[in-house]
């Protein structure tokens, strides 16, 4: 197991170089003056610039730079914004925000997700898989957005069980709104998985075995069936991250939420590059350590994995 | 015998009373083309402490049969007609309580694939556990590993904390025995609970089921394809076709004594059971009878290959950049006789079919010569490869796997012709209806996809295409192994048929010895990437010099058994 | 051990159990092949017809928009009529500019269907032959490939779309093809893994060892067996992203950063509605459905041809 996890964590470390190398080149290694094309047509103060050309040192050579954003990455100095506030203060406040919204919408997605999948898949071609099936498709095809907007006005602003924005009042019972628009996402993916795979276990040798062994209905499913059906789950979970942190700009944007998603959006409508480029890579750094996890995760779930050389 | 006359008060089964007993029994399967009907009339009884044996091939039933048995018939399956008595209860319809009651403690299973029938993500002694416990029985560490060590598995304590991937073949099927008989049943269905592994694994571990079952006084359901085994095994042998039982009776006097004539084929066509080399046509033909014909300077003239000290090392990786070496082919030689077969014999692991492949030049050996007609392959230009492949031709085992699925029969026997540009369009549809004429395949069969068949008929498809480019050497890859035994020998008959008219010369690769007796004429034994004996099929059979080729002589089910030579 | 009960000799009646000809081949249907196969299963699923209906009507409103409304989007635009209830000719109302809604409906259905479609071409393009040689060659090209997808991977689309978007190149020249090549980039690694597992399932099958030893060559080989043999997962999820892309576009458009204002589009439509949200909600309601109702239909599409191309239920 301890090999397993170094053998992952070396794996690791170049995927991330790599994502924040790319990140890093897209944005300050393309001809032009990068600080003067990220603000485009809206040029800021001479006094921003300078903070710029400091910030992300360009006046090194490339492979220099890149590591001094690295090393300013890992130490949370990421530079100021377009009103001067230092970026990784501002993270600070409204991180914890948006890691309560991303775990609650997590837990709706699962719960709901995996539930609804194991009952589908236990009574396949049943009237309930069949709806259940029909109404994940719709689900998908409902942009998040979209979503939102009509969870906003329904909950909201026509049966007002809701506040239809958040504002600065957060709370578990606050974000459960935006976080039940910000589950839906995943939570068809989810439902679909599950069921999939609850199916394909069911007719597995090993499940026959195990009824013939003279164990109850409940105990097969759960230990055999469900058991089994979670190892291809948990790693969607842990890819579903991305898109819960690209769903949550849009959900803290339509919520008014202040997290970091609803700070993106207004830095990306300001046309704040360097803003962007710093949120955007301590996200990837979170997304690759969560996905890290999930990895663990599923070497505990699935024991074949540990075992590969 | 009828069960109303008896009054069941008590657990304890009168030794005059079948324990299980099946009664015009009907099996409806729903499927998408509606209601199958997969079993009809069957009827078996098995007493108390007794072992009986359901012989039939793919799709006759036993399997349906038996799991019927135990309530674990599919989703879309369900008993549509007769009993199924077990001590007088009819529970062909008994409730889903009623056969969790009984299933583990009073019927237990041994299942077929030992690969596939462990749950991979929990521990085998935890598996072991959930049986125990669901049954009412002690389930401490201790009792664990003394069901598993009572299976013969080694050093049972440790190997109740490991994964069932960390396991062996064989050892996981001692497991599922384990399992199968943790909570004593009085009736173990042990379905085919051997084939998937290699012979001598398999008559240790059958000895060792025989073993337990007999100390238990446990009554036995053995489902299997080989008639040989089941004789051997088996104090009774019922025969099902197509669905329905067509003959019954004790093991020795069905097979001396076969009345049905689907029973009569198959004991003809039993491969365990047979001792002699298919001869077909190979009399009539003079010049095959001559090639045969121990003549020593018309041998060394006549060696189509000649494999001189073949080698094949693998790296294993071993994690970290750290790599071991790995011999799967060690120092191997022999030679090949034009217009004769010669037959690779070994268990899983023995490098047999790494030497096909080498052979057929789809991998480099690591040392070693491979001399085609005097000439040393590894020296051919990808030109005389391209001509090479007209005349070395494979067939492989997996009749699922050798044909492309996207290609009907027509297009699947042109290919070769097409990618040597041989003939034009008319010339090659006429080659592929001769082929298919010579595989004993309707003309119509072309239009058709390999899914349509059954694993014969590719079989047969499969040869057609080795044969289009007129070969002069087919390697067949475990070519007969996936077959069900009169399949098998129609297939056999069919490759030695071709060998005399055509002047074939086979590669035989296969781990049945007794498939070897009926087509080889020469053998060499291959053990752990080495080879052990080689020398003419008859030499071999009757005076084998090894211990490993003895033991897998030995195993052969039913070779012992004595059958009238006019059945044999 | 062995008893002695029960030792009568049955056999049953032959008439009953007649004796068949070993192993003959089936000539009571017609030949079928994988295509027609699964053709035959698609005809007989509603889900195919209403989703395949729906793509056809929603292709043609792509291509002719002028056939379904004679009002232009843009020309006609009048403040006076600005949140308008519906009125005869202008089924859905007025936006806050005072447009047809209808009309913009209808005409941004072209944006959404292009980049949908161009979008799943290129990453076909891309992904496939990148999936295909990572899969069918293995070693180093794979480990290449595969790290490659790796880096990517770790980038969620939208994040890595909003940093794409910063660029000087992508911001000065926003256009479908800038939003098409952006969704490319970002989203062929899917396709390559999925291609790749599926080429390597392909690839050490029998039939193709039997191919090479006839002489075909390797990359012959990959053409005419395996890529064949794997395209029924690639097609499904070509469908399938067809869908997704739709929906990306329209979500960076509504962050703004998608398509340019002045192209018509879903995406732009209900970025603007959301102004005038609580006042008049249909302005955003009717583009939503129709951007949601093509997406429904590619998913469902997707859907059942992956129930109709499953190998698992084609045994016969």
């Amino acid at each position: 197991m301890i090999r397993f996890i170094l053998r992952r964590l070396l794996q690791v470390i170049p995927v991330f170089l790599g994502t924040t190398l790319l990140v890093y080149f897209m944005v300050f290694a393309l001809p032009g003056d990068p600080i003067r094309a990220l603000f485009g047509d809206r040029p800021p103060s001479e006094a921003v610039i300078a903070a710029l050309r400091q910030q992300y040192n360009l006046d090194q050579p490339f492979w220099v730079q890149y590591g001094l954003f690295l090393k300013n990455l890992f130490t949370f100095n990421l530079g100021v914004d377009f009103t001067g506030q230092p970026i990784a203060a501002t993270l600070g406040r409204v991180f914890p925000v948006t890691v309560m919204l991303a775990i609650e919408a997590l837990v709706i997605q699962a719960v709901f997700g995996i539930g609804f999948g194991l009952i589908a898949g236990l009574r396949k071609g049943k009237i309930f898989d069949s709806s259940v099936l029909l109404a994940s498709l719709v689900v998908i095809a409902i942009p998040i957005f979209v979503l939102g907007f009509v969870l906003q006005l329904i909950f909201g602003v026509y049966l007002g069980w809701a506040k239809p924005t958040v504002g600065t009042d957060v709370s578990w019972g606050t974000l459960l709104l935006p976080a039940f628009a910000l589950a839906l996402v995943s939570f068809a993916y989810v439902l679909r998985l599950t069921r999939a795979s609850v199916i394909e276990n069911s007719t597995a040798d090993y499940v026959r075995t195990a009824t013939a062994k003279g164990l109850s209905r409940r105990r097969v499913v759960m230990a055999h069936i469900l058991r089994n059906s979670m190892i291809p789950v948990v790693t969607y979970l842990g890819a579903s991250l991305g898109g819960l942190m690209g769903g949550a700009i849009v959900t803290e944007g339509i919520f008014n939420v202040p997290g970091v998603g609803q700070k993106l959006y207004q830095a990306i409508l300001r046309s704040e590059g360097p803003t962007v480029v710093a949120i955007v890579s301590v996200l990837v750094l979170v997304f690759v350590i969560a996905n890290l996890l999930v990895d663990l995760l599923y070497a505990w779930l699935d024991p074949r994995i540990r075992y590969e050389k | 015998m009828t069960a109303s006359d008896v009054t069941i008060t008590e657990a304890g089964t009168p030794a005059d009373r079948p324990l299980l007993e099946i009664r015009d029994l009907a099996i409806t399967f729903n499927t998408s083309n509606g209601e199958v009907n997969a079993v009809r009339n069957a009827h078996l009884t098995i007493m108390p402490g007794e072992t009986v044996a359901i012989v039939g091939e793919s799709g006759s039933g036993k399997s349906t049969t038996a799991l019927a048995a135990i309530g674990l018939l599919p989703g879309n399956g369900r008993v549509s007609g007769g009993q199924i008595l077990l001590d007088g209860e009819d529970i062909s319809h008994a409730s889903e309580k009623r056969m969790i009651e009984l299933r583990g403690n009073t019927i237990g299973m041994v299942p077929q694939d030992p690969m596939s029938n462990l749950n991979p993500v929990w521990k085998i002694g935890y598996q072991v556990k959930e049986t125990l416990q669901a049954n009412g029985r002690p389930s401490g560490p201790e009792d664990i590993a003394k069901v598993l060590a009572e299976a013969g598995l080694p050093d049972a304590q440790r190997r109740a904390k490991q994964y069932p991937h960390e396991f062996s073949g064989g050892m996981r099927q001692r497991a599922l025995i384990a399992i199968g008989l943790s909570c004593q049943p009085r009736l173990l269905i042990a379905d085919e609970p051997t084939s998937a592994l290699d012979v001598t694994v398999q008559r240790q571990i059958l000895d060792h089921l025989e073993g337990m079952t007999s100390e238990l006084g446990t009554a036995v359901l053995l489902i299997t394809h080989d008639l040989g085994l089941a004789a051997e095994r088996a104090d009774k042998v019922v025969v099902m076709y197509r669905g329905q039982v067509v003959e019954s009776g004790p093991s020795l006097e069905l097979l001396q004594n076969p009345q049905h004539p689907y029973t009569r084929r198959l004991v003809e066509s039993a491969p365990s059971l047979a001792s002699r080399r298919i001869q077909v046509a190979k009399e009539q033909g003079v010049e095959a009878a001559d090639l045969l014909a121990p003549a020593a300077e018309a041998v060394a003239a006549d060696n189509v290959l000649q494999i001189q000290d073949l080698r094949k090392v693998y790296k294993l990786r071993q994690g970290l950049g750290k790599s071991s070496d790995f011999a799967a082919v060690d120092g191997v030689s022999f030679n090949v006789l034009r217009g004769t077969t010669t037959a690779i014999v070994g268990e899983s692991g023995s490098g047999k079919s790494t030497v096909a492949k080498m052979v057929l030049q789809l991998e480099k050996p690591t040392d070693g010569k491979i001399l085609f007609d005097g000439v040393d392959t590894s020296l051919l230009k990808p030109s005389e490869l391209f001509k090479f492949r007209r005349r070395v031709q494979p067939i492989f085992q997996d009749p699922y796997g050798s044909l492309d699925p996207m290609y009907n029969i027509y297009r699947t026997i042109e290919e070769p012709l097409r990618v040597h540009k041989i003939g034009n369009k008319a010339s090659r549809e006429k080659k592929v209806r001769e082929l298919l004429d010579q595989v004993a395949l309707p003309q119509s069969t072309m239009q058709r996809y390999p899914n349509e068949l059954s694993g014969g008929q590719r079989q047969r498809v499969a040869i057609a295409r080795a044969l289009a480019l007129d070969p002069e050497v087919i390697i067949c890859d475990e070519a007969v192994s996936a077959l069900d035994v009169l399949v098998q020998a129609q297939v056999l008959n069919l490759l030695a048929d071709l060998q005399s008219n055509l002047g074939l010369t086979y590669l035989f690769i296969t781990h049945d010895l007794a498939v070897v007796r009926q087509i080889a004429d020469h053998v060499c034994v291959m053990e752990k990437g080495r080879l052990v004996e080689t020398g003419s099929t008859d030499g071999v059979f009757d005076a084998p010099q090894q211990e490993y080729t003895k033991a897998l002589l030995n195993a052969i089910p039913g070779a012992k058994l004595m059958l009238p030579p006019e059945v044999a | 051990m062995k008893s002695n009960q029960d030792t009568t000799h049955y056999v049953a009646p032959i008439e009953e159990t007649p004796l068949l000809a070993t192993d003959a081949v089936k000539t009571d249907q017609a030949p079928l092949s994988l295509w027609a196969d699964a053709w035959r299963k698609l005809r007989r699923r509603p889900l195919f017809i209403v989703s395949a209906v729906m793509i056809l009507v929603i292709l043609v409103v792509a291509f002719f928009p002028g056939l379904f409304t004679q009002v232009a989007p843009n020309d006609n635009c009048q403040l006076a009529n600005s949140d308008g209830a519906p009125s005869p000719g202008h089924p859905f109302g007025f936006t806050f500019q005072g447009c047809d809604v209808y009309a913009r409906v209808i005409y941004g259905t072209q944006a959404s269907v292009m980049v949908g479609v161009f979008a799943v071409i290129g990453v076909l393009i891309i992904g496939v032959t990148m999936g295909a040689l990572a899969g069918f060659y293995g070693g180093w090209v794979d480990s290449v490939i595969a790290r490659l997808g790796d880096i990517f991977f770790a980038l969620p689309l939208v994040l890595g779309a909003l940093v794409v978007t910063q660029l000087p190149f992508f911001r000065e020249n926003k256009s479908v093809w800038t939003v098409i090549m952006i969704i490319v980039l970002l989203a062929w690694p899917q396709m390559a893994r999925l291609t790749r597992g599926a080429v390597i399932e392909v690839r050490n099958a029998d039939f193709i060892t039997a191919a090479r030893s006839l002489g075909v060559s390797r990359i012959q080989s990959l053409i005419k067996h395996v890529l064949p043999n794997a395209l029924a997962p690639i097609i499904v999820l070509a469908t399938m992203e067809l869908g997704v892309f739709i929906v990306l576009e329209a979500t960076l458009s509504f962050l703004g950063i998608g398509l340019p204002g002045s192209i018509m589009s879903w995406g732009n439509d209900i970025s603007a509605a959301q102004s005038s949200i609580r006042t008049n909600p249909a302005v955003l309601l009717y583009p939503a459905a129709a951007l949601s109702i093509t997406v429904l239909s590619f998913i469902m599409l997707g859907d059942a041809l992956r129930d109709a191309l499953d190998p698992k239920s084609r045994q016969r």
